[in-house]
C-alpha cells in the first residue's frame, strides 16, 4: 500500500486515489492530427513508457478532494520522490 | 390523482425511533443515530476572489474555510471544505430551496455554481468515548486528537463506502455524510462493529 501525499489533503492511503497513467503526454493539436500518420496516432494513443526506475505519472484523489496532480515514483522501490502540480514540467531528478 | 411526495429517510426501515426508545444512552460507549434530511448545497467558486467570499458570508454569515479539510460555522450554517474550489453549505432541512436562491442571487455575475445535493446524502452520527475505535476499524485516517479534531473534516472511505467525516465536538462526535444508497450498508456495518461495544441508538 502506498502512502500518497495529496497536495491539498496531505498523506492518505493509496485506496483513496486513482491512477491516471503516464504524465506529460500532450494531445496532438487538430492540425497535427490532420497530418500525422496512423503510426504516430497509435503511438500517442497506446504507447507508454515502462521504466525500471523513476516514472512520472498522474494521480487523482478520487475519494477525497478529487484533484489531479503529478507524481514521480520509483517503479522498483515504490518510493514517491516528488508530488507536483498539473501543468508543471517533469522535475529533473538525480537518477537513483 | 397525484400522490403527495413524502420524504423517507434512508434508514427509516430500521425503525430507529423505536430502537432509540429502548436504548440506554447514558451507559453507552458509543451512541449512533441518523440525522436525516439536512439541507446540503454544493457551491463552486474561486476562493481567491474577495467577492465570492463576501457573497458566501452575506448569505450564511460564515467566513469561507479556505484551509483544506476544515469547517466553519455561524448560527445554523456550517460550511465544509471539499476541494480548493468546492464547499458544502449545510443547514436545517427544508430551507434548501431558499438557500439555493439566496446563494444564486449573491453570486450573480460571478464564475460560481450552486447545486442542491440535499437528497443525495444522509448523515449517520456517532458519538462517545469509543467512537474513534469504531471508526478506526473501517477508516485509514489518523483520528487521534493530535491529528484530527473539531473544525476538521475529511472525505475518505469508511469500510467500502465513500464518506465525508466531520468532527463536531471533542466528545468526540462525528457526522458521517454518506450517499443514501450506501446508508443501509453503512448502518449495518455500524450495527455489526458496534456490538463489540456498549452502544445505544439516539433518536433524531
Ligand atoms: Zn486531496
Amino acid at each position: 500500500m502506498l502512502l500518497i501525499s495529496c497536495p491539498h489533503c496531505g498523506p492518505r492511503d493509496e485506496h483513496e486515489f486513482a491512477y491516471g497513467h503516464e504524465a506529460h503526454i500532450a494531445r496532438p493539436t487538430l492540425d497535427q492530427q490532420n497530418t500525422m500518420s496512423d503510426a504516430e496516432w497509435a503511438d500517442y494513443l497506446f504507447m507508454r513508457k515502462n521504466p525500471k526506475g523513476v516514472h512520472f505519472e498522474r494521480w487523482v484523489h478520487a475519494r477525497g478532494c478529487r484533484q489531479w496532480f503529478n507524481v514521480a515514483r520509483h517503479t522498483v522501490t515504490h518510493e514517491i520522490i516528488k508530488v507536483y502540480p498539473m501543468g508543471e514540467p517533469a522535475p529533473k531528478l538525480e537518477q537513483k | 390523482m397525484a400522490e403527495a411526495y413524502t420524504r423517507r429517510s434512508a434508514l427509516q426501515h430500521f425503525g430507529l425511533t423505536a430502537a432509540a426508545a429502548k436504548s440506554d444512552v447514558a451507559g453507552a460507549e458509543i451512541v449512533i443515530g441518523e440525522s436525516a434530511h439536512r439541507a446540503i448545497v454544493n457551491i463552486r467558486g474561486n476562493s481567491s476572489d474577495a467577492a465570492f467570499i463576501a457573497a458566501v458570508k452575506s448569505v450564511t454569515g460564515v467566513d469561507l474555510p479556505v484551509k483544506p479539510n476544515t469547517t466553519a460555522q455561524s448560527g445554523a450554517f456550517r460550511v465544509l471544505w471539499l476541494g480548493p474550489a468546492e464547499w458544502w453549505v449545510v443547514t436545517t432541512g427544508g430551507t434548501e430551496e431558499k438557500l439555493v436562491a439566496d446563494l444564486r442571487q449573491a453570486f450573480a455575475g460571478q464564475h460560481a455554481a450552486v447545486v442542491d445535493v440535499s437528497e443525495s446524502r444522509t448523515v449517520i452520527t456517532i458519538s462517545g468515548a469509543s467512537a474513534r475505535d469504531v471508526l478506526a476499524r473501517g477508516c485509514s485516517l489518523d483520528l487521534h486528537p493530535r491529528a484530527f479534531g473539531p473544525g476538521q473534516c475529511a472525505q475518505t472511505g469508511l469500510t467500502k463506502a465513500n464518506i465525508l467525516l466531520d468532527q463536531t465536538d471533542a466528545t468526540p462526535s462525528f457526522d458521517i455524510y454518506v450517499l443514501k444508497s450506501f446508508g443501509d450498508y453503512l448502518w449495518q456495518w455500524f450495527w455489526l462493529i458496534g456490538r463489540d461495544y456498549k452502544f445505544a441508538i439516539k433518536a433524531q
